[in-house]
């Protein structure tokens, strides 16, 4: 992250075009001014001192949860009625490229 | 082919095709002829709120490959996100493991021996397989895709090598080893569909690094980086030189395409999994796997030298698959002429599975069906020939032997009156060989000749010779008086 230069109206693109948003023009000039107000809100982290602190994964402090390789009813039917487009038994998505 | 400087990695997708779930939730993994989407759930398809949950087995089982391997397992290892929106993934992400970014993966280093060479793995990592896609109407003109994921979630280990391999020819090696590495494990069935992919990255002196996706089979990678380097080489001499790319291997074509992505490593936005826990992998859990890994290639290779006394060449070639290599067991088991096994298995057996390209698992013979024509031949019911004959036809028919034979009529004559009436018949047929024969004695080898042509073989060598010198004998007296 830029942290205090913020992010450009480029990257905003490249990141629109990642999750294959199409941004009109009003919209990368909202987003661009919303999410270096947020960047610049989380840049405050930046300022805490973490020489020395080994990264931290997860808050949870457990390890090893394991299931073990048994075949359970799958929830097909149930699972595909939540699927927007379907074809046959088929999921429909649009073409990517 | 083989270039100077070529430089060959590849990047191994194996499924854990031994296990009966997904990696992530209780879904069945026997997806291979099923209908679309009867193996998905809320977990696999990413409904909001559910969780994944870890399969001990596969962990197990990838366990097991990276202690085959020679890698160092990891104390602790955490599952990323690897971010990327394609509708192969329902999630809009895949659950991997990752080396950066504080990043474990299940074990780091390895090896792997072929023909006199080492390979250095670089890695050993989990994660899912995605969907499978197709298209609506042709490929060229569809604007829709559709997604079948009964595959999506299905175990696979990742097993990323050191560019260490500097032809196609080893690359292909490297693979043969690996899958019958992994099948002596009993993790991996190689054979299956699809359970075996690779991409490969391959650079020619003066050059830049050029990743080949899409490879679907093993047979495909040779002919993909034989490509790769005619293209790449072509490129240097012209001085046109080799950019860094991604290019995709068309199966039918054959030749690679650029695939001009725009995504880069770092789009892929690489984070821990919150949704998983770390995983504890302690050294008492490792030496207990180790305790019970199976007998790998390398070692089953030694032993068929020590145990059967087999030509290194020999033990070489019946441990490239598991398959050959169990046949061949099972027949010295049933009969303890374990040299004479291994000629006629490598000798017969083998040309027949490639000329035919099918699997081991595909023939329709048994141990017991080689043994039953060895045992013919040695106790002379039929010649060698005979037995090749009844071999070739049991292979493309499944009968037993002895059904072959009956059928065939090609039981080795011993009848000493049909024997005798036979070598009657020749000599008839050919008075003048007699009449030189009566002379010469070897022109009596002329005469068993047209006798053994004229019988398809069938009469036992033995009688045959001696009832012609016989009568060749008794003419021979009969002229002088």
């Amino acid at each position: 992250m830029k942290g205090k230069e913020g992010i450009s109206r480029k990257e905003i693109e490249h990141i629109a075009w990642l999750a294959r948003v199409e941004l009109s023009k009003k919209e990368l000039e909202v987003f661009s001014k919303q999410l270096n107000e947020i960047l610049a809100y989380f840049a405050k982290i930046d300022e805490v001192d973490t020489e020395g602190i080994p990264p931290s994964h997860h808050v949870l402090d457990f390890s090893n949860v394991f299931r073990e390789d048994e075949v359970e009813s799958s929830m097909s039917e149930e699972s595909l009625r939540n699927v927007p487009q379907t074809k046959g038994r088929f999921v429909r998505a649009p073409r990517m490229t | 082919m083989k270039a100077s400087g070529t430089r060959i990695g590849l990047e191994v997708h194996c499924q854990l095709t031994n296990l009966k779930t997904k990696l992530f939730c209780s879904c069945s993994s026997d997806y291979r002829g099923k209908a679309p989407n009867i193996y998905i759930c809320p977990i696999c398809m990413g409904m909001p709120g559910t969780l994944p949950v870890l399969n001990k087995k596969a962990v197990e089982d990838a366990m097991m490959v990276a202690i085959a391997l020679g890698a160092k397992i990891s104390g602790e290892m955490l599952f990323f996100r690897k971010n990327y929106f394609y509708p192969d993934m329902p999630k809009n992400f895949q659950i991997s493991q990752y080396d950066k970014a504080g990043g474990v993966p299940l074990a780091l280093g390895g090896f792997v021996q072929i023909d006199g060479k080492g390979v250095r793995i670089r890695r050993i990592q989990l994660e899912e397989d995605p969907g499978k896609l197709s298209y609506e109407g042709t490929i060229e003109s569809s604007t829709h895709t559709l997604v079948d994921y009964n595959r999506a979630g299905i175990a696979l280990i990742e097993i990323v090598t050191e560019p260490d391999m500097s032809s196609p020819k080893e690359a292909r090696l490297f693979l043969e080893k690996l899958r019958s590495i992994l099948e002596h494990l009993g993790v991996s069935d190689g054979s299956l569909e699809g359970s075996m992919r690779c991409d490969a990255n391959i650079s020619l002196k003066g050059g830049k690094r050029v990743e080949v996706k899409n490879i679907s089979s093993f047979k495909e990678v040779e002919r993909a980086l034989s490509f790769e380097i005619t293209r790449q080489k072509s490129l240097i001499e012209r001085g046109l030189g080799v950019g860094q790319e991604t290019r995709h291997w068309d199966e039918v074509r054959r030749i690679t395409v650029s695939l001009r992505t725009k995504e880069e490593e770092q789009d892929y936005r690489y984070f821990p999994e919150p949704d998983l826990v770390p995983f504890v992998i302690t050294e008492e859990q490792t030496r207990d796997i180790e305790r019970r890994m199976p007998e790998l290639p390398d070692k089953r290779r030694r032993r068929f030298i020590e145990q059967y006394h087999l030509l290194p060449q020999s033990a070489e070639i019946l441990t490239r698959v598991k398959a050959i290599a169990d046949f061949f067991e099972g027949c010295a088991k049933l009969y303890n002429k374990p040299i004479d096994i291994s000629n006629w298995v490598i000798g017969e057996l083998l040309p027949h599975i490639r000329d035919k390209s099918i699997g081991i698992d595909e023939l329709r013979i048994t141990p017991k069906h080689l043994v039953d024509i060895l045992k013919l031949m040695d106790d002379g019911t039929i010649s060698r020939e005979t037995a090749r004959f009844v071999l070739q036809n049991t292979l493309s028919t499944g009968k037993m032997p002895y059904e072959v034979i009956e059928e065939r009529g090609v039981k080795r004559v011993v009848d000493r009156d049909y024997v005798k009436k036979m070598v009657e018949k020749v000599l008839e047929e050919h008075p003048r060989a007699v009449k030189d024969a009566l002379v010469d004695r070897k022109v009596a080898n002329y005469l068993m000749g047209k006798l053994m042509k004229m019988t398809e073989g069938r009469l036992d060598p033995k009688l045959a010779g001696e009832m012609i010198k016989r009568r060749l004998s008794e003419l021979s007296k009969s002229a002088t008086f």
